[in-house]
Parts: structure tokens; sequence; C-alpha cells
């Protein structure tokens, strides 16, 4: 028999459960999108000659259907028919199985956030967005490597985080671009004809009241549904492969394939923190405090949410479902196999520079010698490079392209600005040396454990 | 007269709750000013500003998973002894044996869903540009109890000394290892030497200092339940009051000038 079966019984019966709850879901939202304005009315939304209610009648009808075959279909599970197909699996492996594809796509996803902001707030196009991913999670489930890595106990929270942050920034969207609206056309913002001093009991106290017991019980019904995980006693000599540090630090983790530790595990967390710290005293917009808005202040806001997204939360999910074994990139449905190889045969830029036809019949190729002056010599290229980046750049920017900032900020602001800025660059920028030139070190001097 | 009449009118219940029930306009006011637990709250906010629209309650999410945590926390240390005899079977125990064992569940669960919840709260925060003035200092503190979030879930994690626990530790502490100055492998450490002796070596870097000792090992181990029992539970607790006492000092929640 196979000891990996893409599915058992328990699994069909969960999932039957799991497709119970998004038919209940979609018949709720079937007649809520039947009302008018919270009535029942024969004036109902309509497309194309069809009530947009009767739409989601047919989704619920389908998933109840699913939901049966999957509870009644439990006596031979090898036999059941409705899983991923492998030519859905294998060309979704081989396409993702990359960071780069990877990379550009949570990049392009960003964009596509706030740039179709008024498209996807609408409610219809948000809930089958959220009615897409949570059928895409319910099929990928009946896959054996993804129930693996993402079933694990400590990795639920990170879909439920996913889910959940997805909400609120729709929340927010929705709410900013609403008062970007009103701003423009000069009316008050939302909810600011309701805006008067009321009691805090019971106003704020009973909603606190709710969120507790709400809280209590959301967290008794998950410690009692999913065990916390103990492995095998610690062993110092057997180490596991992949070593991954705790979930919320996967994203420096990540890091550390691009840089050195004293960089991704020491400078580049000071710097987020630092800069995250200093964000109140560069941020010298006045409008947009105590409100959601996006148009007053889109610079801040997309920096942060490009900061918060594909450098925070996207590595997070690459780190934790992503990487395997000797830290390779899998895919989501990929058996990780310790023996995949990934050649990687990385230069450094001052082998680049010196091993250049032009410079090599010059000079004669790298130079060698472990002397500080030939170390110096060797690294010179990074080293302008490095300067050049953190020194000159910010004058540059300040007097031209951003000489808007400059006025406004006044000089050490936007010194501090604009070397945060680069810092928060320089991880994408290494990740596209990285794949474009496979640059392995800007700087190179192994001698002191100084890389960049 | 009803027994609940009774039990409100008896000198015991009086000398708890020194006014009525608060449900009329004078009562409610008052009860927010002699309880101290509600008296972190002012009498009354405008209501925008509470709605749960606006600040989706994060931060208020997050004191109270702290709270849990400190709860759950307590009851644990009751039957966790943190040595290599013990440590690991202590957990074991949690699951197999002792009735209160869901309580290590709920603690973990819990300390996942502080993480997201305070970054969740930052988000807001910053989406609603809180962080400006008069509020950057509030900013600030939030930013170092997210910190220190991060830091209480991270010695947490070593406790059960399980396969998991010390590869994540030891992942996590190699890069103090590599720590400017200070790590025995990152750049400069040479600098410091005094008469050609090195000052810094894998016995007195940075990571010596987090793990004493140059494994994940029982000092380790006993350092982090400190950190993790008391040592950052304390701190934070000070901050949050801190942060709490801003929140009100600079003019309560934010709201639309
Ligand atoms: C243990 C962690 C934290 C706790 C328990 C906490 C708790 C709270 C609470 C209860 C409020 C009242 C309003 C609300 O619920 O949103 C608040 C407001 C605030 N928090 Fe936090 N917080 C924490 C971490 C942070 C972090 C990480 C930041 C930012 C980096 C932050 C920045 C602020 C600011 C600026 C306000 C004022 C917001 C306003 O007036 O609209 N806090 N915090």
């Amino acid at each position: 028999m196979n000891p990996h079966p893409d599915l058992t019984s328990s699994v069909l019966h969960g999932l039957g459960w799991y497709y119970l709850i998004l038919f209940t879901m979609n018949l709720l939202w079937t007649v809520r999108s039947f009302k008018v304005d919270g009535e029942f009315d024969k004036r109902t939304p309509v497309v194309g000659g069809i009530p947009v209610a009767a739409v989601w009648a047919v989704l619920s009808a389908i998933l109840l259907m699913l939901s049966a075959a999957h509870f009644t279909g439990g006596s031979d599970p090898a036999k059941f028919v409705i899983r991923l197909p492998e030519w859905f699996k294998n060309p979704v492996d081989a396409f993702f199985a990359d960071p780069v594809v990877y990379f550009a796509g949570s990049v392009g996803l960003f964009w596509a956030m706030i740039r179709f902001r008024e498209w996807w707030i609408r409610e219809s196009v948000a809930w089958s967005m959220l009615q897409a991913s949570l059928i895409f999670m319910g099929l990928s489930l009946s896959d054996y490597d993804f129930r693996q890595i993402v079933g694990k106990p400590d990795n639920v929270p990170i879909v439920a985080m996913l889910f959940i942050v997805s909400f609120l920034t729709w929340i927010y969207f929705k709410r900013a671009v609403e008062n970007d609206k009103r701003i423009a056309d000069g009316r008050p913002l939302v909810g600011s004809d309701d805006n008067d001093k009321v009691l805090v009991w019971p106003d704020l106290v009973y909603t606190e009241l709710i969120c507790m017991v709400v809280l209590t019980a959301g967290l008794i019904f998950w410690g009692v549904a999913l065990e916390a995980p103990l492995e095998e006693p610690a062993s110092s000599v057997k180490t596991p492969n992949p070593s991954k540090a705790p979930w919320y630090f996967l994203g420096l983790q990540e890091m550390l394939v691009y840089f050195d530790p004293w960089l991704a595990g020491v400078v580049l967390p000071g710097i987020i923190l630092g800069g995250l710290m200093a964000i109140p005293y560069i941020d010298f917009n006045k409008a947009g405090n105590g409100y959601y808005c996006f148009k007053q202040r889109s610079f801040a806001i997309c920096t942060f949410m490009f900061g918060f997204f594909p450098l925070w939360i996207a590595l997070i999910v690459l780190g934790t479902f992503l990487r395997g074994p000797n830290w390779n990139f899998y895919g989501i449905y990929e058996v990780w196999d310790v023996h995949k190889v990934k050649a990687a045969n990385n230069v450094n830029l001052s082998e680049f520079f010196w091993n250049a036809p032009v410079m090599s019949s010059f000079f004669g190729g790298l130079p060698k010698g472990s002397s500080v002056l030939t170390i110096l010599v060797r690294e010179s290229p990074g080293i302008v490079f490095i300067i050049g980046y953190f020194a000159l750049l910010p004058p540059i920017l300040g007097l031209t392209i951003l000489r808007k900032y400059f006025v406004r900020m006044g000089v050490l602001r936007f010194l501090v600005f604009s070397n945060l800025a680069l810092w928060m660059a320089i991880l994408p920028l290494k990740m596209l040396l990285r794949w474009t030139f496979s640059l392995k070190y800007i700087v190179g001097i192994p001698e002191w454990f100084f890389n960049i | 007269m009803s027994v609940g009449d009774y039990i409100r009118n008896s000198q015991i219940w009086k000398s708890v709750f020194r006014h009525p029930a608060p449900t009329d306009r004078r009562n409610r006011v008052v009860v927010m000013l002699t309880n101290f637990f509600l008296h972190l709250h002012p009498v009354s906010a405008k209501q925008q500003g509470i709605a749960l629209s606006y600040t989706w309650c994060m931060g208020g999410i997050t004191f109270f998973l702290f709270l849990v945590e400190t709860l759950t926390g307590v009851l644990l240390m009751f039957y966790y002894r943190p040595t290599l005899e013990w440590a690991f079977y202590d957990i074991q125990a949690l699951r197999d044996v002792q009735t209160l064992g869901i309580m290590r569940e709920i603690h973990r669960w819990g300390a996942h869903a502080m993480v997201i919840t305070v970054w969740l709260h930052m988000y807001r925060v910053f989406l609603t540009g809180s962080y400006k003035p008069p509020r950057e200092f509030n900013w600030v503190i939030g930013v170092l109890l997210l910190v220190l979030t991060l830091l209480l879930s991270f010695t947490g994690y070593l406790l059960p000394w399980d396969q998991l626990a010390i590869w994540a530790i030891t992942v996590g502490s190699n890069m103090a290892r590599a720590h400017p100055f200070l790590g025995g492998e990152g750049p400069g450490f040479q600098l410091l030497n005094m008469g050609g002796y090195d000052l810094i070596t894998n016995a007195s870097d940075a990571k010596f200092l987090l793990l004493g000792g140059r494994f994940v090992g029982e000092a380790t181990l006993n350092r982090f339940y400190i950190l993790h029992c008391v040592a950052v539970p304390l701190v934070a607790a000070g901050l949050i009051a801190i942060h709490f006492w801003r929140v009100r000092k600079d003019g309560g929640i934010s709201q639309p000038l």
C-alpha cells in the first residue's frame, strides 16, 4: 500500500466538513445578495438577465454536492476522483518552484492590489476572490505533500494570518477609497456626521467584553482541535534538514540566502527596527492623521505596504511553505526530496571585475595576497559601489528627483530617510543581482568576515 | 426582596462596588472612575474613535492575549522544570497525563496569535496615520513592545526542549555569533584585542552571552526560562502600562482634527 496516500477516509471526511462550511457561507451570501438594501424585493440585482443571487445559488449547490460526495465516497479513498490532477500540479510546481517567479509574482500582486483597489473592494469581487482561494485550498488539501506542510500545527496560524490580513486590507481600502472620494468632493469623512462623545460604559466596554468572550472561545476551540507539536527529545547530534527558525523569523532567515549572517541577522533587523521607530520623525506629511485615506499619503502607504507584504509576509510564506531540505526551493505539491541538487556557482563582484578580459590582460587577474592593501585593492570595485550607494546616492537623489522631499525635510531628516529607503531597497537589489549575474558578494573579504 | 437585591445591599458587596449598578448615566460615569480595571479608559470618547471598524480592537486584543499568556503561563510553571532531565518529559506529561494539559495548547496558540495581532495593530496604527504628532513617542514605545513580543515568543520556543526547539534556537542564535565587533565570527571582532589577545572569542562573544555556553545547552535553558517567565514579561508589562498611559495623555485614540 502507498505509505503516502493522497487521500484517506479521515481526510475525505475533513474535506466534507470543509465544503459544508463553504456551502453554508455561500448560502447566506446568496440570500444576502438577493436582498435590496437588506429587504427582500423584486428588484434584485441582475447581470446579463440572470439574478446575481442565482450565480451564488449555483455555487452553493455545487459545494453541497462536493461535500456530500466527500462524505459518501470515503469507503475506497484510493478510487476517489475529486482531487487535483497531475497535469495541474506538475506545471504549477515547475513554474512556481523558483524564487524569481515567486518574488516577482508577489511584487506584481502588490502592485495590482494598489492599482486596482477601486475594483477589488467591491463586495462581489472580494467575495469571489475569497471563495476562489478557499476552494483552491480545499482542492490542494487533497494533495499529500501540500497537507504535510500546510497542515503542520505551527503553520496553521500563518494560513489564518493570510486570510485575516487580506480581510483587514480590504476593510482599509474600502474606507480609504470612500474617504478619498469625499475629500476630493469636499464632503465630510465617513462617520463624521455621527461622531458625538459617548459614554465608554456601555459603548466600548461591551465591545471589549464580547471580544474577550469570542477570543476565549476561539482559543479553547483551537486548543482542543489542534495539538501543540512535540517532536523527539532534543539531540545536539541529529541536525534536522531543513533547520528552520520560528516562523515569524523566516523572513530574516530567507535573507541569509542573499546576505551573510552579520547583515541578515544583525544589521538588517536593527535597521528595520530603527527605521520603524524613525517613521514618525521623518514623515512630515500632516494629512491623514486619525482617519483612513490613501491619496493624501500614497507614498507613505505604498512604502509601508511594500515592506509589509512582499518583503515580510511573502518571505515568511516562502520560508515556511516553499523552503525544504538544504534550503532548496520546493513547489507546494512537490515531495521534499533531500537529494534535489541545485548548482550554485556564484561569483564575487571582484572576480567579475579583475577577470574581465581588459582588466586581466593589464593586471593579470584577481590580486593575490593577504596584506591589507591587496585586500582593499582587490575589493575596491565593491567598496566604491557601496560608498557610492550610501554616501553619494542620497545627495544626488535629493538634488534631482527627490528635490521636493529634500526641500521640505531638511538635510538631516532627508539623509536619514534616504538611507533607510536605500537599506530597504538593498534586499530586492541583491536578489536581482543574484538572479541575473549570479553575484555572490559585492564586497567579499572572508579574511575579516566582512562580506556584503 | 429578591436574592439579587439582598446580595447587592449587603455590606460585603457594597464594600467591593462603591456605587449602584451602572444602569443610569450618573453611575455609568462613576463606574469608570472607581473601578481599577475600568479606569484605564476615559469616561467618554468619540464614537468613531472607539468604533471596531476604526481600531479593529487590535491593541486591546493584543493586551488580552498578553493576559491569557500570563495566566496560562503561570499554570504551566507549576508543571514544568527547566532542566535537561525533566523539561521534555514535563511537557510530554502535559499532553499525556495532566488534566490541565490543554493550557499548553492555549499558551502556544495564544503566543502565535499575539505575534500576529501585534503586527496587525501596528498595521492599523500606520494606516490611520496615528503615529503622527502628538503620538510619535507612543509609536516608538510600540516598536519596543513589538520586539518584546517577538522575544517572548522566541525564548518560549526553546522550553519544550525537543528537536524543533533546540534547532530553531540554534539557527536564531547563530546570528549573534556574527554580530559586528561582538560576535566571534563577525566582522571587526579582531579589532577588539589587548596585547595580541582577542577579547572576543567564541567563549566570550554575544552568542556566548545569549546561550550561557558555546552551544544550546542546560545553561541556555535556564537563561531562556528566566527571560521568558520573569525578565521579558516584567519589562513588557511596564511598557504596556506606559503605552496605555500615553494613549490617554496624547489625547485619546486618534481622530480627524
Ligand atoms: C504588546 C503590544 C501592544 C499592546 C498591548 C498595545 C495596546 C494598545 C492599545 C490597547 C491601544 C488603544 C487603541 C487600539 O486598541 O488600537 C494602542 C494604541 C496605540 N498603539 Fe499599541 N499596543 C502594542 C504594540 C504597539 C505597536 C507594535 C505599535 C507600533 C509600532 C503601537 C503603537 C500604538 C499607537 C501609536 C497607538 C495610538 C493609536 C491611536 O491613537 O489611534 N502599539 N495600543
